[in-house]
């Protein structure tokens, strides 16, 4: 569909970039330390924190799609949510105080407290950037992907401007302004989902998202020629004539008689009704000839109770082959595992003074995601019968509820969906310069540097990886690249999470242990993923059953194999008490 | 299972290890029961306990709730407990 720009949301944009380039460049204007830029002195209040961590967190993934999902699959949408918010469980109780204990600047320095190893730090300093990269490139496509609909300009703009942007907070203050960012980013978030929560629940449920007469339920259908144009429904697309929106009640439940409208509904109710409503969804079906790729748009009525309950979309929980079901299991195993072993939210629990505040932090931060969680389920459904929903733009779906209210709050939402990107990437640029200026050149290389040298190799890491964000991100442009945040948590949670677990619980860990466990973490998953039927299709463009490996998601497998070589691996090698010389 | 920590630490490491423990588990059976159910019963989650919602999303959002409360409950009891210099 053709979006139309709103000069409201850029405005927002642009008044909300300038005001947190103006705040990090105030931040940045004294003199900095190592401390400071790393780890902003671990002065950082632990409140400021864990609303941070919503900040950082909330990725873009999370908040459109998520809500896209929802919107048109039903409940699996919500499944991700469930698995995203349970991995805090594991980084409150397991890891939140120890790793700040252990910890200075990175994760490489938690892992490697107790052995002073530069292969331990290498190793993990190649898993942090690894794991940051395939967390940015979902990021960047989805900066450039969002900022033609919304703000009209083209996809390198928006790759462009949020890479200068990002990088320029991450320069200027370092931890500091990257905090502050966050936490703006995570409070403007929870709240305007709140906002638009509440205006949800106080329109109700409509027949035809409240509007007259019934919905034209005639099949749609979008060409993509060989040169590039498109057509809908036979004529070229222009604004006058293009899809439909979609998404609305057919009936509501019987309780409501004649009316075509519940009026407002408290949250239990709204799902209740919700469930004994007809809705009509469209499925997409797509063929290729001669004349260009066809989209054909089918309307399906759906009862509202088979929308609220599992199966929507992951084939694990419908087709009933045990390899689709193990794919399920591992992805919600590396959701629960993964969170706690991703570089740039470990990061921040050195930006507080103590373990108390380490831990009030994650309770803030789960509170804060949880909240927002919910939320994403109200936004998810109410964009599925607000008739506003974009058949060919998953991603769409929150700003275009907005829409429906105001074209205030989409400029609003627009806007916030913009940030949600900045929060992220600056954390995992903030990540990403750690790994090469600490880790690798200052304690593998053995660069010896004083703090102002330390400060500036760390900012011109952060320039870096700037610049190579931006470059995949126009690069992997026509990129499926949505399942890449999944992933980033199979590598992270089979790379990182068996070595941190073992080095905390199992005194026998031995630093041998730890680099095996790592790198075998590492290139397994990654391996797993290359082979996969997923990145088969996806990626390379082959048939899905070329595929070297039985199911997609490897955490199933590769998180408890990293476990088993760091088992294996330290019983083999001899126990080392502490050291306090380098090795290798 | 205690963590294994360094010579230093407070004294109330332990207790407090085998507290977060205590609840990981606790949140382990929680999330568990719940892939269990949507992986082999589902049936089971499309039931409507209460107010007319089902299972599923009831389920789910406990789950959320719940990581709450232990997070707030975890909070409470480490609150009086003496901090050493951990860092």
């Amino acid at each position: 569909m053709i979006h139309q720009t709103s000069l409201v949301a850029v405005a927002i944009f642009a008044a909300f970039v300038l005001g947190v380039l103006g705040l990090s460049f105030w931040l940045g204007r004294k003199g900095q330390s190592a401390a400071g830029y790393y780890a902003a002195h671990g002065q950082i209040h632990w409140f400021v924190n864990g609303i941070a961590f919503a900040g950082d967190y909330l990725s873009a993934a999370s908040f459109l799609g998520i809500c896209g999902m929802i919107a048109f699959s039903g409940y699996d949408g919500f499944l991700y949510s469930i698995g995203f918010l349970a991995g805090w469980i594991v980084s409150l109780f397991v890891i939140a105080e120890p790793i700040k204990a252990l910890g200075k600047f990175t994760f490489a320095d938690a892992l490697d407290s107790r052995f002073n190893s530069r292969g331990i730090k290498l190793a993990v300093a190649i898993s942090t950037l690894v794991v940051s990269i395939f967390y940015l490139i979902p990021q960047m496509v989805g900066a450039g992907s969002l900022i033609k609909p919304l703000l009209g300009l083209a996809h390198e703009a928006g790759v462009i401007l949020v890479g200068v942007t990002v990088t320029l907070i991450v320069v200027t203050a370092g931890m500091v302004s990257t905090t502050w960012v966050q936490f703006i980013k995570g409070s403007l978030l929870v709240f305007f989902c709140g906002v638009l929560t509440a205006l949800i629940l106080g329109r109700g449920l409509a027949v035809n998202a409240g509007r007259e007469g019934a919905e034209n339920l005639a099949p749609q259908v979008r060409t993509v020629k060989p040169d590039g144009s498109v057509l809908v429904d036979g004529q070229p697309q222009s604004k006058d004539h293009d899809l439909r929106p979609v998404g609305t009640i057919l009936r509501l439940p019987e309780r409501y008689g004649a009316a075509r409208s519940t009026g407002p509904l408290g949250p239990l109710a709204y799902l209740a009704a919700l469930e004994d409503s007809t809705v009509v969804t469209w499925a997409p079906k797509k063929h290729a000839d001669t004349d260009g790729v066809h989209a054909i748009f089918s309307p399906v009525e759906k009862r509202g109770s088979d929308l609220l309950k599992p199966g929507g979309s992951f084939k694990g929980l419908t087709t009933g082959k045990l390899a689709d079901r193990l794919d399920f299991a591992s992805l919600m195993l590396a959701l629960f595992c993964g969170t706690a072993s991703l570089p740039h939210i470990l990061i921040r629990y050195y930006t507080v003074k103590d373990a108390a505040a380490a831990r009030k932090s994650t309770v803030v931060g789960i509170a804060a995601i949880g909240v927002f969680y919910v939320l994403t389920l109200f936004l998810g459904l109410g964009a599925m019968t607000s008739g506003a929903l974009d058949p060919t733009d998953t991603n769409m779906a929150a700003p275009l509820l907005a829409k429906t209210f105001s074209d205030t709050l989409f400029a609003v939402i627009s806007a916030i969906a913009f940030t949600t990107v900045l929060g992220t990437v600056s954390g995992l640029i903030m990540a990403g310069s750690g790994a090469v200026a600490h880790d690798l050149a200052e304690n593998v290389f053995g660069m010896r540097m004083t703090d102002h040298e330390k400060i500036r190799v760390g900012k011109l890491a952060a320039v870096g990886l700037g610049i190579v964000a931006m470059a995949l991100g126009i690069l992997f442009r026509n990129f499926n690249v949505s399942f890449l945040v999944g992933w980033a948590f199979n590598i992270a949670a089979s790379a990182n999470l068996p070595a941190l677990v073992m080095l905390l619980f199992w005194p026998r860990t031995t630093r041998q242990g730890i680099i095996a466990a790592v790198t075998a973490g590492m290139l397994s998953s990654l391996g797993w993923i290359l082979l996969s039927a997923d990145t088969f299709e996806k990626v390379y463009g082959l048939p899905r059953d070329h595929a070297l490996t039985p199911f997609s998601q490897p955490g199933i497998v590769t998180i408890p194999l990293g476990f088993v070589v760091l088992v294996v691996v330290s019983l083999l090698t001899p126990p080392a008490a502490a050291s306090s010389t380098p090795r290798r | 299972m205690a963590a294994n920590r360094d010579p230093g630490q407070p004294d109330d490491g332990t207790a407090a290890s085998r507290l977060g423990l205590f609840l990981f588990w606790i949140y382990v059976a929680l999330y568990g029961g719940f892939m269990a159910l949507v992986l082999v019963r589902p049936d089971l989650l499309s039931r409507r306990p209460f107010g007319g919602v089902n299972l599923a999303i009831l389920y789910g959002m406990g789950l959320i709730v719940a990581a709450f409360v232990l997070a707030v409950v975890y909070m409470l009891l480490r609150a009086g407990r003496r901090e050493g210099p951990r860092s």
